[in-house]
């Protein structure tokens, strides 16, 4: 392999070796309130006021656009006209990670 | 004579306590918490870690509840430092699954002040909190509630009585027994600049809102909840 082939490699894998899977942020971020399921019966449901959406349910979820959900994440529940309890992630999350968490909601809810 | 034996058992003594902190930091602390920073930059990092960041804990902890906690310790987290590795799904809802979590270690009453001291001793870097952020003033517990679950939230992660709010964060209605108010000010201001991956969001909070959730924090830890238990 040539030294050109070696650096080019490195360029591409290099995204790959470090961005974080969206599965891994979704377990990390949101499984506290949607569910380790994606149900929306998280570990903190039980006082809230208002219930955590369902991502497993296409009815749910497929009302919603890409861009509202990459809203909803980035800037949290009252940029959407929802609930406060929805934080916002965009100083957690880079666009590109919301993004894939975008695509893999859509995974959860099997609709678009 | 008698005075100089005094300023020489004190000048022994002292930096011996304190070198025995430090001692125990590195030997037995820093196999589960981060003692030299930075924080974690990634969440696979964050999957590492067992404890919160104690690299700055002069700037965080209040010196009198960290040398009594030290002696008896107790959960703060329900879930544990990282709720997402102590839950498992429920009837209902996902609860806490207790199997995996440890009692923290309990110290000496000795042990406890000497690592206190060493732990008072490692302050953030300058700029990162300062002195006075939080302005003080009182707030009346019902409208301090309203601030800080109806408009902004946060009860969805934090208990703010036992057994009454969110699991995932650490209870909240000791917290400012615990923690220096100018440093909740500068965490809930920029989560972030204390702990990039941390699972609290950063809301951009208006500053006089922040001032109120402080002095409701405040208020709030006056209240008797036993927290010896």
């Amino acid at each position: 392999m040539t030294r050109n082939s070696l650096f080019l490699l490195f360029i591409l894998a290099a995204p790959v070796a470090w961005a974080t899977s969206a599965e891994d942020n979704y377990k990390t971020y949101c499984w506290q309130c949607h569910g380790m399921r994606g149900d929306g019966m998280g570990l903190n449901v039980q006082d809230m006021s208002v219930q955590p959406r369902d991502h497993t349910s296409a009815k749910a979820m497929g009302g919603r656009s890409d861009a509202d959900l990459f809203k909803v994440i980035k800037q949290g529940g009252l940029a959407i006209d929802k609930s406060v309890l929805m934080p916002p992630w965009g100083d957690t999350l880079s666009d590109d990670e919301i993004h894939a968490l975008v695509d893999y909601l859509r995974q959860l809810c099997q609709c678009r | 004579m008698k005075r100089l034996l005094v300023l020489v058992s004190l000048v022994c003594i002292g930096p011996g306590m304190a070198a025995d902190g430090d001692a125990i930091l590195e030997k037995h602390c820093a196999t589960c918490h981060e003692i030299n920073g930075p924080a974690a930059q990634s969440v696979e990092e964050l999957w590492q870690r067992q404890g919160p960041d104690l690299f700055y804990a002069g700037s965080k902890y209040k010196r009198e509840w960290l040398s009594n906690w030290l002696v008896k310790p107790r959960r703060i987290r329900s879930a544990g430092y990282l709720f997402f590795q102590h839950i498992k799904p429920g009837d209902k809802r996902d609860i806490v699954d207790a199997s995996g979590l440890r009692p923290h270690p309990a110290l000496s009453p000795a042990e406890a002040e000497s690592v206190t001291t060493a732990l008072m001793a490692l302050k953030a870097k300058p700029g990162e909190i300062k002195a006075g952020d939080f302005k003080g003033g009182s707030i009346a517990i019902g409208f301090g509630e309203m601030v800080f679950d109806k408009f902004n939230g946060c009860m969805a992660c934090h208990e703010i009585e036992p057994g009454y709010g969110g699991l995932s964060g650490p209870e909240v209605y000791t917290v400012a027994r615990r923690l220096q108010e100018d440093y909740l000010v500068s965490f809930i201001r920029n989560p972030q600049a204390w702990n990039p991956k941390t699972p609290m969001p950063n809301k951009h909070t208006a500053e006089p809102n922040i001032q109120k959730i402080v002095q409701y924090l405040v208020a709030l830890a006056k209240e008797d909840w036993d927290d010896t238990k």
